[in-house]
C-alpha cells in the first residue's frame, strides 16, 4: 500500500537572519511560507515526478513525506494514517549518498533486514537485492570504492530489502555523468514495472520527469502552489523528442511554464 | 607529490641523517665552547652512562614506572572522556550543563593541581595518574564533542528511517563515525600525557624518568639528566608511531586506502 493524500499543506520557515535584506524582502523573523494549500493525491503504485525551481519547497514536501519534517498546517495522509514520523515503510533515497561509509555493500543492504531471524534466509535476501542492482561481486566493498552510480545502486538496493510502501527519491540521478544517468533512469522505470511500488522523484531534469513519470506535478516560485498535476497516460518505452508529437509539446508547455524557452 | 618520487630507501636514511647531524652539531658545540663536562656532557659521556643505566637496570626500571602511570592515566581519561564527549554531543541539555564547567577547568594546569593531588592521594602512582588523567582528559572530551556535532546529519535520517533503536543510534551511527577523529584526538592527547608525567614525576613520587632527571640534577649528573630525555623523546616518538598505525587501521575499515 503507498495511497498520499496532503489537504492543504502549508509549511512555512521563520526568517532566521538578523538583519534586514538588502533588497528588503525579508524581515527578520518574519514568516517564510515554502508551501502553500498543496493538494496533491499520488495514488497506490504510481510514479511521480515533482518539478519546480530551485528552492521552491520540493524537497521539503519529500521530507514531511518522509516524516523527517513537519507541515505547519494541513494534513497529510498515507493509507488514511497521519504521518507520525520516519519510518521504513517509507524509504527515502538522498541527494547524495545516504550509504553509512563505515559499512560495506553488504551491510548496508543488511540494515533494512537486520531483524530478520533465519540467518540463510537474510543471506539470500541481501544476495538478490544485491544482484538485482548488479552489484554482484562488489559486496564487500565500501561506497567509497564504487563510482557514483554504482552508490546509487546499492543505495537503491537497501531502500528495497526493507520492502517498503513508498520509494522517496530527492535528485536521485543529480551529479551521474550523462551515460550512467540514462542507464540509471531505465533501471528505476524497470524496477517500477517489475515491484509496482509508489515512487516519489523530485528532479530538476523535464526528460526525466516525462519519461518515467505516470503522472507530473509542477510546483511554482516560493510560495510553492501546485502549478501543473497531469497524468501521463503514455505507454513505455517513450520517446520525447519527436514520434509522440502530444508528449513533445507537453514538453515545450513545461520549459516555458519554468521560465526557459527550450529552443533557442 | 613529493613522497611519492621517494623511495622507501630515501625515506628511512633521512632521519639517520638528520640525527646524525645533530649529535655532530652537538659533539663540535661541546668541543669549542669549552663548557665544563659538568654543564655540557658531550655525545660519548652520555652514552657511556646511558650503558651504565641500562646495566645497573634503574633505566628499565625508571622507564616502566613512568609508562605505568601514563597507561593508566590515559586509558581511564579515554574510557571516561570518549563516553561523556557523545553524551555532550548528543544531548543539549548535558551540554548545556557541563560545558561552562568543563571549559572553565579545561585551562587549568594540571601542574596546578599538585599540590591537591598531594594531599588527596598522598605519595606514590596515583597523583600522578591523577595528574595526567587531567591533562589528556579534557582534549578528549572536547574533540570527542566536536567530532559528534560533525557527523553528517543525513546519517541520523538514514537511522530513523531504518527504525534504529537509540542503541544502534550510538553503536552503528556515532561511534564508527567519530572513530577517525578519536584517534587523531588520541595521538595528539598521548604526547601531552607524555610530557605531563615527567613534571608529575619530578614532584610526586621517588621513580620514574622525571625523578631520574631531578634526582640527576640533585646530584650534578647531567650526563643522567640528557639520558632521560633522549628516552623520554624516543619513547614520545614511538607513541606517536603507535596512534598512528591505529589511525591506519580505522581508515581501512572506513574504505580509505585499500582502493
Amino acid at each position: 500500500m503507498g495511497h498520499i493524500q496532503t489537504n492543504n499543506l502549508c509549511r512555512e520557515f521563520v526568517n532566521r537572519r538578523k538583519k534586514k535584506r538588502e533588497d528588503g524582502k525579508y524581515l527578520p523573523d518574519e514568516k517564510v511560507s515554502v508551501l502553500e494549500d498543496i493538494n496533491i493525491e499520488v495514488e497506490d503504485g504510481e510514479m511521480v515526478c515533482l518539478l519546480g525551481p530551485s528552492g521552491c519547497g520540493k524537497s521539503t514536501l519529500l521530507r514531511i513525506i518522509a516524516g523527517f519534517d513537519k507541515q505547519t498546517s494541513g494534513s497529510i495522509l498515507i493509507d488514511g494514517k497521519e504521518i507520525t514520523g520516519p519510518s521504513s515503510d517509507n524509504i527515502f533515497v538522498f541527494q547524495h549518498s545516504g550509504l553509512l561509509p563505515w559499512m560495506t555493500v553488504w551491510q548496508n543492504v543488511e540494515l533494512g533486514l537486520r531483524h530478520m531471524e533465519d540467518v540463510e534466509e537474510k543471506r539470500t535476501e541481501i544476495q538478490e537485492y544485491i544482484e538485482m542492482v548488479e552489484l554482484d561481486g562488489f559486496e564487500e566493498h565500501y561506497p567509497r570504492q564504487l563510482s557514483g552510480g554504482m552508490q546509487r545502486r546499492a543505495e537503491l538496493a537497501r531502500a528495497l530489502a526493507v520492502n517498503p510502501d513508498i520509494l522517496i527519491m530527492d535528485e536521485p540521478f543529480s551529479g551521474l555523468d550523462f551515460l550512467t544517468h540514462m542507464k540509471m533512469r531505465e533501471e528505476v522505470v524497470n524496477m517500477h514495472q517489475f515491484l509496482g511500488k509508489t515512487i516519489l522523484i523530485v528532479t530538476h531534469d523535464i526528460d526525466d520527469a516525462l519519461i518515467m513519470g505516470d503522472r507530473v506535478v509542477v510546483f511554482s516560485k516560493r510560495p510553492s502552489q501546485v502549478k501543473m498535476n497531469r497524468k501521463l497516460d503514455f505507454p513505455h518505452p517513450r520517446i520525447v523528442f519527436n514520434k509522440q508529437t502530444e508528449l513533445s509539446q507537453l514538453r515545450d508547455e513545461l520549459f516555458l511554464m519554468l521560465g526557459v524557452s527550450y529552443a533557442v | 607529490m613529493m613522497t611519492e618520487t621517494h623511495s622507501t630507501l630515501t625515506k628511512n636514511i633521512a632521519p639517520v641523517l638528520s640525527f646524525t647531524v645533530l649529535v655532530l652539531v652537538w659533539e663540535l658545540t661541546v668541543r669549542f665552547a669549552g663548557w665544563d663536562a659538568n654543564v655540557l656532557p658531550g655525545p660519548y659521556n652520555v652514552l657511556e652512562s646511558m650503558i651504565e643505566l641500562i646495566a645497573t637496570g634503574s633505566l628499565f626500571k625508571h622507564t616502566v614506572a613512568s609508562l605505568f602511570r601514563v597507561t593508566w592515566g590515559f586509558y581511564i581519561a579515554a574510557m571516561l572522556g570518549i563516553p561523556l564527549g557523545i553524551i555532550l554531543g548528543r544531548s543539549q541539555i548535558a551540554s548545556m550543563l557541563l560545558n561552562p564547567i568543563i571549559h572553565f577547568l579545561r585551562p587549568i594546569s594540571p601542574l596546578a593541581w599538585i599540590p591537591l593531588a598531594m594531599l588527596w592521594f598522598g605519595i606514590g602512582d596515583q597523583p600522578a595518574v591523577f595528574l595526567i588523567f587531567l591533562s589528556s582528559f579534557f582534549p578528549i572530551v572536547v574533540a570527542t564533542t566536536v567530532a559528534v556535532h560533525s557527523i553528517n546529519p543525513t546519517f541520523f535520517y538514514v537511522a530513523a528511517n531504518f527504525n534504529f533503536s537509540r542503541k544502534e543510534v550510538i553503536q552503528k551511527i556515532v561511534i564508527p563515525a567519530i572513530i577517525p577523529d578519536i584517534i587523531t584526538a588520541l595521538r595528539l592527547t598521548v604526547t601531552i600525557a607524555w610530557i605531563v608525567v615527567v613534571a608529575a614525576e619530578m614532584i610526586a613520587v621517588q621513580s620514574g624518568l622525571g625523578y631520574l632527571i631531578l634526582d640527576s640534577r640533585n646530584g650534578l649528573r647531567l650526563d643522567y639528566v640528557m639520558d632521560g630525555m633522549i628516552i623520554i623523546g624516543l619513547i614520545g616518538l614511538y607513541l606517536d608511531y603507535i596512534m598512528r598505525r591505529l589511525g591506519r587501521i580505522e581508515s581501512a575499515s572506513w574504505g580509505i586506502g585499500q582502493q
